[in-house]
């Protein structure tokens, strides 16, 4: 229970000076609709192929900004070395690493469906299999919050890591990428049942995650 | 160990529960090091470290629990409000958002509890520094230069709350610069140089503390 308690408490943290600083708002939010409108403006001669693409364009915009967001959820920790108060706060690396991740992919959750509308009015896609979107959309955000979490306390105390954590983190979440593109275009053409197996492999990419960053965390906050 | 620079190499220190002791020093000397090392922020790479009865090398996180440090910053957020701060700081180590409120009155910040960490002076972030400190209810008190950007005012809460802090028992280590100031709170000095732990006989009107040892580091 105090593991829980603890990893709410940092995250509600977390979420608490986004709402205030609102950078999530009008720079990550605004940044992902700007990627999906700069592919429509590049494909815009082709809609069919638009059409097609929309899954993998979508999902890239999403890990683009997962970029910023984490970027944004490591800097805070920067200023007025307030990553030493987390250190100092006594809580355990894992509820710590939980309760920022968390922050991140419910920053994450609103994102997509703001870059979802925008896909769906700009590439003129029918949203279809709904619940394969949801499972696919929950698995893929869980996976990529993790992984976005533990590199970006790796990078955390770097001089180099806002160009560390891409070089890190996108190479690390290529199954995320594969599985969410591959479950979205089975849900839009109207045979979800081809998502199942892109979601397990979604699903077992966001448990792997989440106990990797569960363990690793804290001995990685600690050498930062 | 900084990097490979030795920092402490050699130092020995004992300090009593509910001593008030001073680290007066060159800059450079290690004081700061040492203030971070007993708050658990560093590791240990060799010799021996005890907190409070505690191995620092092996429970690191336990002694941070019942240790306090006010640093050179204030380790806050700034998008977050006064009151905000410190009751993220007093929940963490499992105390109420009454006493994170307790605390802020003491250190008299109870009127901007509700301004940004951001739009604070330098003096009302020492003293939420201090408040930080005090919601935590720490057995050790950490204090580097804690005089340094303080007015007249501010150091007399700072006096209080020394004072406060050693009569419930609460051991306390002051690094300063401001020996006059210092040495009024404090009852025994001890001289940090080149991070080597040197005695200061007394005489300079800082009186010997009562026994019974909690703290000892030797690195």
């Amino acid at each position: 229970m105090t593991f829980l308690r603890d990893a709410l408490l940092v995250a509600g943290k977390d979420l608490r000076i986004e709402r205030r600083s609102r950078v999530a708002l009008q720079q990550i939010v605004p940044f992902g609709a700007i990627v999906v409108m700069l592919f429509a403006f590049a494909l815009d001669s082709d809609r069919t192929l638009l059409h097609e693409a929309a899954p993998g364009l979508f999902w890239a915009a999403i890990l683009l900004a997962v970029l910023l967001a984490v970027g944004r959820s490591f800097s805070i920790e920067e200023a007025n070395r307030a990553r030493d108060g987390l250190r100092l706060s006594g809580l355990d690396g894992g509820s710590i690493f939980l309760g920022k991740a968390a922050a991140i992919a419910v920053q994450l959750f609103l994102l997509e469906i703001i870059v979802g509308i925008a896909v769906v009015v700009l590439y003129d896609v029918s949203v279809r299999g709904v619940l394969v979107l949801l499972c696919s959309g929950v698995a893929a955000t869980v996976g990529l919050a993790a992984t976005a979490t533990v590199y970006g306390v790796l990078a955390g105390g770097l001089r180099a890591r806002e160009t560390l954590v891409p070089l890190l983190v996108l190479p690390a979440v290529t199954p995320v990428m594969l599985g969410a593109t591959r479950s979205f275009e089975a849900a839009l053409n109207g045979a979800p049942s081809d998502a199942w197996p892109w979601i397990q492999l979604l699903v077992a990419f966001a448990i792997l995650a989440v106990t990797a960053g569960t363990v690793a965390f804290g001995p990685l906050l600690e050498e930062g | 160990m900084l990097g490979r620079f030795p920092a402490l190499a050699g130092a020995d220190l004992e300090v009593d529960a509910g001593e008030v002791l001073l680290l007066s020093g060159p800059n450079g000397a290690g004081k700061t090091t040492l203030l971070r090392l007993c708050a658990g922020l560093l590791s240990l790479r060799a010799g021996e470290a005890e907190v409070l009865g505690v191995d620092l090398r092996a429970e690191p996180r336990r002694v941070r629990r019942a240790v306090a440090l006010v640093g050179h910053e204030t380790f806050c957020y700034d998008d977050l409000t006064v009151a905000e701060n410190v009751r993220f700081v007093a929940r963490a180590v499992g105390r109420t958002a009454e006493d994170a409120d307790a605390a802020l009155e003491r250190v008299g910040l109870g009127r901007v509890a509700g301004v940004a960490h951001a739009r604070l002076s330098q003096g009302q972030r020492r003293r939420l520094s201090l408040a930080n400190a005090l919601a935590r209810k720490p057995s050790l008190l950490l204090l580097d230069e804690p005089h340094a950007g303080l007015d007249d005012q501010s150091r007399g809460v700072l006096a209080e709350v020394v004072r406060s802090a050693a009569g419930d028992g609460c051991t306390v280590m002051l690094a300063s610069h401001e020996l006059d100031l210092a040495r009024a709170l404090c009852t025994r000095e001890v001289r940090v140089v080149a991070g080597q732990v040197h005695p200061v006989p007394p005489g300079r009107g800082i009186a010997a503390a009562p026994p019974a040892p909690e703290i000892e580091a030797s690195a």
